[in-house]
């Protein structure tokens, strides 16, 4: 079979994987009444590809030592987190529907001592992103070859904290941390250029001695090149700009920054779901 | 009463980190360019390869030391307590309390008598603040002597632990070779009419002030109430009980530190009158060490004052 095949016949196995979580989490939302729907909506595709096709890990065994990292520093995104998990067989399916519930594994915001296979609690912004920096120095320290792969958000971008970590990654030259950006461009309060500018958010990264790539964040085939292409690179830690769509995948929700934090009716997200098929 | 010597405990702690470093090749060390001053610098030049200088960014090196952590390796982080927690109070709660990652932050310079630099640089409030964080453990160490035996006893707890030193040297309280237990204040002196609980540099300045009441007939009770989180409960209603007054001391705002802590115990518990010795919500501001102890209070001068005040209105 040809190469290009066999990426497309990969592309296809992620995009069915990418529509049952992403059908997961409509589903989570219209049971919990509540969530950030549209930063965990934008990086369905990503955590897809990160967590079936590239990241080395087992399922049955989240303690490995030697397996791959992953750090949602944008902790809101954490039914994304929790489907993706679920589909890879951390725990049940079932228990996707006790999302934020008293009682749940599956707290508003990732809780590492909960639920298998959450690297680290996250929820407050800026935050996750130094641990990602933490684990890879461990990982140096050890002279293992495990990677870190950390998920920002765009607003997540003004935390100072952020470039702290961008700087020591840089200055400890982390080869073995990937970060990736989810460029959906909303945030709370609104379009983040309106609220407080980010851009030029590649150059910034690029005058941190980072190497930069630039990606259609739904586009899986990209995604997958992107990080391939990560790994490659010596010396210099490496971020992956993923141009999306806050709330991809359903129209009323897309490009819509009052679902970022507030959940659609019943019905809504009963149609978005009949939608998706 | 003359002490036999002094020494700071900030190189207690700078001593005390290699001595483990060489037992534990998983602690690993990290400082916020605070180095020369917290006496990280010595472990530094012992395990250049364990130990990371994050430069001035407090809240990156809580994080980094949190996915240290998370990888199996013991981390100290230091600074001093106006910038930890002072800069990354959401951090040290979010990233290491809340998971309860076994990150250890040690900081020097606290309180008042950190001196020269002045009231920015003067944490009156970082007991109070770490106190009230679930899952962390707070210890002020009373002298050099202590704050090894602090340091050895953390690397053996698992979970989140503060520990807070100072600059300047200051009296040995103690013997080589007492019993230190975490969580178990020490009792120094035994008397009836009042009792003292102090901690950090406050001990030694406890103890010259009983040695003075002593002289006037009052007899006190000196507790080191070193681990003032989780704070031994028994210890102070014991002391309640036995001598009927309570006169607290430490280099901390009297606002919701070690003071604030045995009043929470006595009053659910074994209330007595009580005075606290601290900084008296006030600012700080640039002097000797030994003359801002004087004009904010903070001397055994100070505490006999207190005790002769509760013992008067005992009447």
């Amino acid at each position: 079979m040809s190469e290009s095949r066999c990426m497309s016949n990969e592309v296809e196995r992620l995009k069915e994987i990418a529509k049952k979580i992403r059908k997961h989490v409509l589903m989570m939302f219209m049971e919990a009444g509540s969530g950030h729907p549209g930063g965990s909506l934008s990086v369905v595709e990503t955590l897809t590809t990160l967590y079936f096709h590239k990241m080395r890990h087992n399922p049955n065994d989240p303690e490995w030592s030697k397996r791959d990292r992953f750090v949602l520093s944008k902790g809101h995104a954490a039914p994304t987190l929790y489907a993706t998990l679920a589909e890879s067989g951390y725990f049940p399916v079932e228990e996707l529907r006790s999302l934020r519930k008293l009682g749940s594994r599956l707290q508003g915001h990732p809780d590492m001592r909960r639920l298998p296979g959450i690297e680290i609690s996250t929820g407050s912004l800026g935050l996750g992103f130094s641990v990602a920096v933490g684990m890879a120095l461990a990982g140096k320290i050890d002279a293992e070859d495990y990677r870190v792969f950390a998920l920002l958000g765009d607003g997540e971008t003004q935390e100072g904290q952020i470039w702290e970590a961008a700087m020591a990654a840089s200055h400890y030259r982390l080869d073995n941390i990937t970060a990736i950006l989810d460029r959906n461009g909303l945030q709370l309060d609104g379009p983040t250029e309106r609220i407080m500018s980010i851009e030029p958010i590649a150059a910034k990264w690029l005058a941190f001695r980072w190497h930069v790539l630039e990606t259609d964040g739904s586009e899986i085939g990209e995604i997958m090149k992107a990080l391939n292409e990560a790994d490659n690179i010596k010396g210099k830690p490496t971020i992956i700009i993923a141009h999306d769509v806050k709330g991809r995948g359903v129209p009323f929700m897309e490009w819509n920054a009052d679902f970022h934090g507030k959940v659609p009716d019943k019905e809504s997200l009963s149609k978005a779901l009949q939608e998706l098929g | 009463m003359r002490f036999k010597e002094s020494r700071s405990t900030r190189d207690a702690y700078g001593e005390v980190l290699v001595e483990l470093g060489k037992k534990n090749e998983n602690i690993v060390v990290l400082d916020a360019d605070t180095s020369s001053a917290t006496r990280t610098k010595l472990f530094a030049e012992a395990f250049p390869e364990r130990f990371f200088n994050v430069g001035i960014a407090e809240q990156n090196l809580i994080g980094i030391a949190a996915g240290l952590a998370t990888c199996g390796k013991i981390p100290f982080a230091s600074s001093f307590p106006v910038f930890v927690p002072g800069r990354c109070v959401d951090q040290i709660r979010n990233t290491v309390a809340y998971p309860r990652l076994n990150v250890k932050i040690v900081v020097t310079h606290s309180g008042l008598t950190f001196g020269v630099d002045g009231a920015t640089h003067q944490s009156i409030e970082d007991i109070a603040i770490m106190r009230a964080i679930p899952n962390m453990m707070v210890v002020v160490p009373a002298d050099a002597v202590e704050a090894k035996k602090a340091i050895r006893s953390i690397v053996e707890y698992k979970g989140p632990v503060y520990v807070r030193l100072c600059r300047q040297s200051t009296p040995i309280v103690y013997d080589e070779d007492y019993l230190y237990t975490l969580g178990k204040g020490i009792t120094l002196t035994d008397g009836d009419d009042a009792a003292v609980i102090a901690c950090g540099v406050m001990v030694a300045e406890a103890l010259l002030a009983a040695e003075k009441l002593r002289a006037k007939g009052i007899s006190v009770t000196v507790i080191d109430m070193h681990t003032v989180k989780p704070i031994d409960e028994d210890l102070i209603v014991k002391a309640a009980r036995k001598t009927g007054a309570v006169v607290t001391a430490e280099d901390h705002n009297v606002i919701g530190g070690l003071g604030g802590a045995v009043s929470e115990i006595l009053v659910e518990n074994h209330p007595v009158p009580m005075r606290r010795v601290g900084v008296n919500d006030v600012f700080g501001e640039s002097g000797e060490t030994e003359e801002l102890m004087v004009k904010y209070g903070l001397t055994a001068d100070h505490i006999a004052e207190k005790v002769k005040d509760l013992i008067m209105r005992r009447g």
